[in-house]
């Protein structure tokens, strides 16, 4: 089933993707970051990916990743919907990171992306509405990233970050 | 020299004896409302307080109040983080005195098992509290048992010293 | 002569300390008179850098953090890690401990919607009296989980490889007299609670979730069942014991308030089917593989996922060979179940909004991680 899900997208995109790993766990494709719409859409339309089950980043030394995966939904019976497919794209500039939304493609993606906003920094170009949820503009630093290190702060120390009333 | 009253045995059943500070203490402790001010895992276990088995309504708490200007004690139960800091503190502030704060939880005493960026290492550094409530999360009657400490602790002030009733500025 | 009315619209905060919005969430309404025009929510405020700490510490040390996400059922947060831990190092955990965690996560998922139904009315109006018989019966299930592993609430009991002890001397005939109980305890709420006037006036037909609606929003659980479509986990990619088991999978057509209360009873009357099953055919056995204290997992990635009560939980792990996680990622199932709130409450009024936000049935603790 994956293998043949491989084959249509070596047939319909050649040059985007870039590699397939052959020891992960999941089955995986990495794709080229400027064409995540059109494959996106090409596996939410032709092949019946239709469920958006979450998306994660990743701080490697070299770049980062962001990994969306992916399923079908609603198929009788239960167990013949299809099975994981996980997507990811590398980003390499470390310094301004950014990728292209894919929240119109599956509206799951909107918070999804929010929240990777709010701990990595990767702005998603075209999102509606890219603002940090969990913590608040003007906090110091992007808290997952490795660089960050984990340290506690006292309430005084971040008085002065905080954003002025009323503010969402 | 003070005199012991003794009162006549025919009327002992009507007429009672006592002190202001005593009556008043007495009508304060009874009676405390707390806030609903739930937060997270420890929430659940103040509501199992004031549920069926564990029932706090035997010592006059029963009524939980969501306005914070109808309630005199505060269950800080859960873990403050530093985006609902500020929260905290202007409920505090609207509270009318006398108040009374409970800290449950090791969330509220020191950051419990969370020393991450985004947690308030202990809610005494913003409001001061009365009574401390270790575990994670503290059985209901470990609940129960700070209620009854701050009971007697309300017992011992002296209308005299009570900070409400000063004429200086606290 | 007609006059037309000149209405403004009004900006209302439900904030963060409120009697029913089910922890600390904050919710920016704007409203034209009743009505909703748009709904802000705001995250956040029990935002406690969960993902960052486990960071710091091995993948048995994390067990006691996943207690504290969905801290309503703290079983089958320890379960999902399990799944994917074990996915991840290659570990497959004896017979009697896949029969144990089944038990204590059907359980898990009793306890959660009898306090989802009782938390529901509360939100309704039917102040409180709900809430004291869920607990009632909650007290019963906590005594067992207090049996076989130490503490009521946060148990640190499902750990990689199997449990963290075996169940004590007549815990199972003990448990087969709650499954009895717990049968009478269910057509009891749904003889006081299905066929009340006030309910259906104030449920029917309120916070529709059409089904194409809940698949694009990436909605799991019993809110995406409540709209008609099918989907389980337990069925789509099966996990520890469940393919033994003889269950079904209820579906309800409208996808209402009403709908979402119903379909609650149902799952609940299916978990005490499995769990009968489950006690008759539990087998003898050791309890838990040996797995090293300090386990160091080979490079990679991995997501295992389960059929937590609210929707589909899982984690998503990377490996790098160490003793520590190197990228520990919840998928949330109260988020992303949220983010459909917006959709199904614009038309409604306020009272509404309250009542809808409790059929979703979420957590902070997990929304907000």
């Amino acid at each position: 089933m994956m293998e043949e899900i491989f084959q249509l997208l070596k047939e319909k995109f050649p040059e985007a993707i870039v590699e397939i790993p052959e020891e992960a766990k999941d089955p995986t494709v990495v794709i080229r970051k400027e064409q995540i719409r059109e494959v996106s859409l090409f596996l939410r339309d032709e092949v019946g990916f239709n469920y958006l089950s979450f998306m994660a980043g990743v701080d490697l030394p070299e770049r980062f990743e962001v990994v969306y995966y992916l399923y079908s939904m609603g198929r009788e019976p239960i167990s013949s919907n299809l099975g994981p497919l996980a997507i990811k794209v590398y980003v390499e500039d470390k310094t301004n990171p950014s990728l292209p939304t894919v929240s119109d493609i599956w509206p799951s993606a909107f918070q999804q992306e929010q929240e990777i906003y709010d701990f990595f920094g990767i702005v998603f170009e075209g999102h509606p509405d890219l603002r940090r949820i969990f913590m608040w503009e003007g906090f110091p630093g992007w808290p997952l990233r490795k660089d960050f290190e984990n340290r506690t702060f006292t309430f005084k120390e971040l008085e002065p970050t905080r954003p002025k009333a009323p503010y969402w | 020299m003070a005199e012991e009253i003794i009162v006549p045995p025919e009327l002992r059943r009507n007429i009672l004896i006592t002190t202001v500070d005593k009556l008043y203490n007495w009508a304060r402790r009874s009676s405390l409302w707390p806030l609903t001010f739930g937060l997270a895992c420890c929430a659940i276990e103040m509501i199992a307080a004031s549920a069926s088995r564990y029932d706090i309504a035997r010592f006059g708490a029963e009524v939980f109040r969501a306005s914070p200007r109808q309630a005199d004690l505060m269950i800080v139960a859960g873990t403050v983080t530093h985006k609902m800091a500020p929260q905290v503190l202007r409920l505090y502030h609207q509270m009318p005195e006398p108040k009374y704060v409970i800290a449950m939880g090791s969330c509220a005493i020191s950051g419990g098992i969370f020393n991450s960026y985004a947690v308030l290492q202990g809610v005494d550094e913003i409001i001061p509290v009365d009574v401390y409530v270790p575990g994670c999360p503290p059985r209901p009657e470990a609940l129960l048992d700070a209620l009854i400490k701050l009971q007697k602790k309300i017992d011992r002030q002296s209308i005299l010293t009570v900070p409400w009733y000063r004429r200086e500025k606290a | 002569m007609a006059v037309a009315l000149k209405t403004q619209e009004i900006v209302l905060n439900m904030g963060p300390q409120h009697p029913s919005t089910h922890g600390v969430f904050r919710m920016v309404l704007t409203l034209e008179g009743e009505t909703i025009v748009d709904l802000k929510p705001v995250y956040g405020y029990l935002h406690r850098g969960i993902e960052k700490l486990s960071e710091g510490r091995s993948y048995l040390q994390a067990v006691p953090i996943t207690d504290r996400l969905d801290y309503m059922c703290a079983m089958t947060n320890e379960f999902a890690y399990a799944v994917a831990v074990e996915k991840l190092a290659g570990i497959k955990p004896p017979e009697r401990a896949e029969y144990i965690r089944v038990i204590m996560a059907e359980f898990t998922r009793i306890l959660n919607h009898m306090m989802a139904i009782g938390f529901l009315f509360n939100d309704l109006g039917a102040y409180f009296t709900p809430v004291l018989y869920a607990f009632r019966a909650r007290e019963h299930i906590l005594d067992l989980f207090e049996w076989a592993s130490g503490s009521r609430m946060m148990p640190n009991y499902i750990r990689p490889g199997g449990v963290a002890g075996d169940l004590p001397e007549g815990f199972i005939p003990q448990a087969k007299k709650l499954v009895a109980h717990l049968w009478k305890f269910a057509d009891e709420l749904d003889t006081f609670l299905s066929e009340n006037e006030i309910f259906l006036q104030r449920a029917r037909g309120v916070g529709v979730l059409p089904p194409e609606v809940a698949i694009a929003y990436g909605v799991t659980g019993p809110v995406l069942r409540a709209s008609g479509v099918k989907y389980d986990v337990r069925r789509a990619e099966p996990y520890s014991v469940y393919d033994r088991f003889d269950f079904e999978i209820p579906t309800l057509p409208n996808g209402d308030v009403y709908d979402r209360y119903m379909l609650r009873l149902l799952e609940w009357k299916q978990s005490l089917r499995i769990l009968e099953q489950a006690l008759d055919q539990i087998p003898d056995g050791p309890v838990s593989e040996k797995v090293p204290r300090r386990l160091r997992p080979p490079k990679g990635e991995v997501y295992g996922r389960i059929e937590a009560p609210k929707g589909e939980l899982g984690f998503y792990l990377v490996s790098d060979g160490s003793d520590k996680p190197y990228r520990f990622k919840i998928r949330p199932t109260s988020f992303v179940n949220l983010g459909v709130l917006r959709e199904i409450t614009i038309g409604h009024k306020v009272a509404d909004v309250v009542i809808i936000l409790g059929s979703i049935d979420i957590t902070m603790g997990e929304v907000d991680r």
